[in-house]
């Protein structure tokens, strides 16, 4: 059934995503619906646009609350006092809901309007499991399986003759007892690796990392619940590469200049010693403020990347982040060679921390 | 109406219980409804109709998709018209639905009987479906894009209202204004009579004469502009004196009419939460729970009165008030006795067994809205014993702390947050300001800023509807600051400190 508000949220949608009344973008807010994910709070996006009034300034203002604690303690962050809004407040209670990884990867996937991924027609892995999933007729009484071993009896009874519709009792005897066994199943898995590359030389300032961080964040969310066996590996580079562990990767400031290829001759040979070409799917994640030592370098880069790393690659996506130092030379580089080859190689600009929303979207919308 | 046979032997039951502890309300009328069509009406404002607009999209998104994430659910909804409409959730548990209905008709009570609702539109269901077709038709006529940037800008300035004038019977406005007010000189400043010359200067001091005579020319000029007053109501002024065509008088006398349909719910939001569930707690458990519903019960009880440590749920502190009115009023805790008594022994144990509490909160729920039941109801014992608080920003810690527990601080942060629903008082001062056609509006500060982005995106649309460079005057961190927006956008300047609006002045 189609109801009125459809249209009108429609039409909200459109409003959102630009494609009319331009004008109200800029009253847009990123809203957002929280969840629980065990002790960790998960945001789902929500946009708002919020129709400018005289309104006060309620940033600093404070407001009055209920419950527990002494004077000077922090309530939870970012808790605003509720507005005095006028209208018709419908009866809305929070419930806190537990929202695993994997539902948010949906939730996700539904937000981004993500295909599923498909995994290249290379060779599987193949693991084994055991599950309880047979039945055999005699085991320990705690693995007994009610539903079939009362339907044995009901069986044996009405065979026998033995049950009366007026009084249903039905009485199992050893015979018809069942009992779950277990079952060895071999189940193909794909295995799956994430390169992430980071620039840290000077010029990748603090906002540029948090933008690397969130946006990895949600491609390692995305990717996980795509693939069983997920791989991780840090590069980090300024003028030379080397291999970090995700703590280091996220905090590390270096300064000094920037060779690119440094990066992408280290991901090959981790690649070429670790993940043989058969066995993985292959997704180098590269970010940069776009700042190249020299166009020789990056001259380099553009033949390690045709010749090795995206025959090897399901996709090789370079985010380059905006900052106030870069020239941002390098995506446009890339971008000259690779025309026309989205298949391979996806590029994208990401210029605040709103641009995250749509590079996710650029690096994953392929379903590679 | 298609509630299920148990539904409606329920609603019976229920509505029994209601009247005899004294509830009066309209015909209230139930309707199951499923989740998206429940999200629409909420997203519409409690209405089935509405006129075509994003917002009420977005609100519909946001409501679908917290109940389909399984963060939040509405259970009810109840739009104040006579008969009135209540909703109830379909594939709710007969518990909950019990609770919803104690709950509406607390609410229906409070809207038949609550005196800030006496001049409130009781047939606005009907309205709202004509206000809809109208602006269908403008839309037909105008083109969607027009008639909603329009909106968009009435919406803008819809708070703009004097929540105090559907109270206020004026004299007729178009009246001739008198002929002789054109050419009457400065009246002489009246002086008493004075019958030893050597004792004017003392009967009439000069400088008085003079505040006087400069108070007099004051007035006169004022009189000369329009409005006459400075107004509350600037929806109104610019429906009389803005440059607007047929259609657009039309969609913003709407807009107006409905902001003023909604604005005693955001006044007495406190009050009236507070009070239907004062009533579904009493319903429920004195009479309608079964004690096997006994858990479910508490469990959706707890849920609405939950607290959150950053704000105040209007549900929870509002049905404790009552209690706490209840209360002092049955054991007579009231009055210059109690107020007197300085035997903090007596006090505690004070009982005179009076029984007055029900009839209290019956008078209470007429008279009151969130402002003034604050005002007189909030004691300092309440306050220590439901742990109130006020927080504040730390911008070191860059977080909110807990500020202060005293009771007075408590009390003044609330009922500023109340005051006039939480809205700035903006008002219309001159609508020829300078000789030149422009608008002046002027906030009257109470110690709260304006966000200033925000003000001058709002002057921005009411230059749209006015046509003319509209300001507002205002004080920003301190200082007195003219916000201007004209041909050339937005502007801000200094003003000198006496161009501010303080009530007393002409």
């Amino acid at each position: 059934m189609v109801l009125p508000i459809d249209r009108d949220a429609g039409r909200f949608r459109q409003i959102v995503r630009g494609a009319i009344r331009r004008n109200l973008r800029k009253f847009m807010t990123k809203g957002e619906l929280l969840g629980k994910k065990g002790k960790d709070i998960i945001s789902i996006p929500l946009p708002q646009i919020d129709i400018p009034r005289f309104r006060f300034d309620t940033r600093g203002q404070g407001g009055v609350g209920q419950g527990e604690g002494e004077v000077g303690d922090p309530l939870g962050q970012g808790d605003e006092p509720g507005s005095g809004k006028a209208g018709d407040q419908p009866g809305d209670h929070l419930l806190e809901a537990e929202v695993t990884l994997a539902e948010l990867a949906e939730i996700m996937a539904e937000e981004l309007q993500l295909p599923n991924i498909q995994p290249r027609g290379r060779k599987t892995i193949e693991t084994s499991s055991d599950t309880y999933k047979g039945i055999r007729r005699v085991g320990p009484e705690s693995l007994r399986h009610f539903k079939r071993t009362y339907r044995e009896a009901l069986k044996r009874q009405i065979a026998s003759g033995a049950y009366d519709a007026g009084n249903p009792l039905v009485i199992p005897i050893k015979e018809d007892k069942r009992y779950r066994s277990l079952k060895t199943e071999t189940v193909p898995q794909t295995n799956a690796v994430i390169l992430y590359m980071m620039d840290v030389s000077g010029s990748m300032g603090e906002e540029q990392k948090e933008i690397v961080r969130i946006e990895s964040f949600w491609i390692d969310t995305w990717l996980r619940h795509q693939y069983k066996g997920l791989e991780s590996r840090y590069i980090i580079h300024d003028a030379t590469a080397r291999e970090v562990d995700r703590d280091t990767f996220f905090h590390t400031r270096e300064s000094g200049g920037t060779m690119i290829s440094s990066a992408y001759l280290l991901c090959r040979d981790i690649l070429e010693r670790d993940y043989p070409a058969d066995d993985w799917n292959v997704y180098p994640f590269h970010f940069s403020d776009g700042d190249n030592w020299s166009l020789e370098d990056t001259g380099r880069c553009i033949t390690l990347l045709e010749e090795y790393l995206l025959p090897r690659s399901n996709i090789f996506c370079y985010g380059q982040v905006e900052s106030p130092y870069g020239s941002g030379q390098f995506i446009k580089d890339l971008r000259q060679r690779f025309q026309g080859r989205p298949e391979e190689i996806v590029l994208s600009e990401i210029k605040n921390k709103d641009g995250i929303y749509n590079s996710i979207k650029d690096f994953l919308g392929k379903g590679k | 109406m298609n509630l299920t046979p148990e539904l409606l032997d329920l609603r019976d039951e229920i509505e029994g219980y209601a009247r005899d502890y004294g509830l009066d309300f309209f015909t209230t009328y139930f309707e199951v409804l499923p989740y998206n069509l429940m999200s629409m009406v909420a997203a519409y404002g409690g209405f089935p109709t509405r006129y075509p607009h994003w917002r009420f999209g977005m609100e519909y998104e946001r409501l679908a998709k917290s109940y389909s994430y399984g963060l939040s659910k509405i259970y009810e909804m109840v739009i104040n018209n006579d008969p009135c409409y209540a909703y109830l959730l379909e594939g709710n548990t007969v518990v909950d639905q019990k609770i919803v209905m104690a709950h509406v008709y607390g609410h229906c009570d409070f809207f038949k009987n609550n005196a800030w609702f006496a001049n409130t539109n009781r047939k606005m269901i009907d309205d709202m479906a004509n206000h809809a077709s109208r602006i269908r038709r403008y839309i037909d006529l105008h083109g969607l894009e027009q008639v909603e940037s329009f909106i968009d800008t009435c919406l803008s300035l819809e708070n703009l209202i004097d929540l105090h004038a559907p109270f206020i019977r004026r004299k007729a406005r178009d009246a001739d204004p008198d002929p002789s007010a054109e050419d009457r000189e400065i009246a002489e400043v009246p002086q008493l009579q004075v019958t030893r010359e050597y004792m004017r200067g003392y009967l009439n001091p000069q400088d008085f004469l003079e505040a006087q005579r400069a108070r007099q020319a004051a007035a006169a000029r004022q009189e000369e502009r329009f409005p006459p007053t400075p107004q509350l109501d600037v929806l109104e002024f610019l429906m009389l004196h803005a440059p607007l065509k047929g259609w657009q008088q039309d969609v913003l006398g709407m807009i107006r009419e409905e902001a003023y349909y909604f604005a005693p719910q955001g006044q007495t939001k406190i009050m009236n939460e507070g009070w239907a569930s004062f009533w579904h707690t009493t319903i429920m458990t004195q009479r309608a729970l079964d004690p096997s519903e006994l858990i479910d019960y508490a469990d959706h009880h707890s849920g609405t009165v939950a607290i959150q440590p950053g704000s105040l749920n209007p549900y929870k502190i509002g049905l404790e008030l009552f209690r706490d009115i209840e209360d002092r009023w049955d054991r007579g805790r009231f009055g210059p006795d109690y107020a007197d008594c300085d035997d903090l022994e007596a006090k505690a144990s004070w009982d005179t067994g009076v029984g007055l509490g029900r009839e209290k909160i019956f008078q209470v729920r007429r008279l009151y809205n969130d402002v003034t039941f604050i005002d007189e109801f909030l004691t300092p014992e309440f306050c220590a014993r439901q742990r109130l608080f006020t927080f504040a920003f730390n911008p070191r810690a860059d977080q909110y702390v807990i500020a202060s527990r005293e009771f007075a601080k408590v009390k003044q942060q609330l009922l500023q947050q109340l005051t006039n629903f939480g809205q700035p008082f903006i008002l219309a001062f001159d609508g020829n300001h300078d000789n030149r056609g422009e608008l002046l509006l002027k906030h009257r500060h109470e110690g709260v800023d304006l966000r200033k982005d925000w003000a001058g995106e709002t002057l921005g649309n009411l230059y749209k509807i006015w046509t003319r460079p509209v300001s507002v005057d205002t004080r920003l961190k301190e200082k007195p600051r003219r916000l201007r927006w004209d041909e050339d956008g937005y502007h801000e300047k200094e003003i000198p400190e006496a161009e501010l609006f303080s009530p007393g002045a002409p």
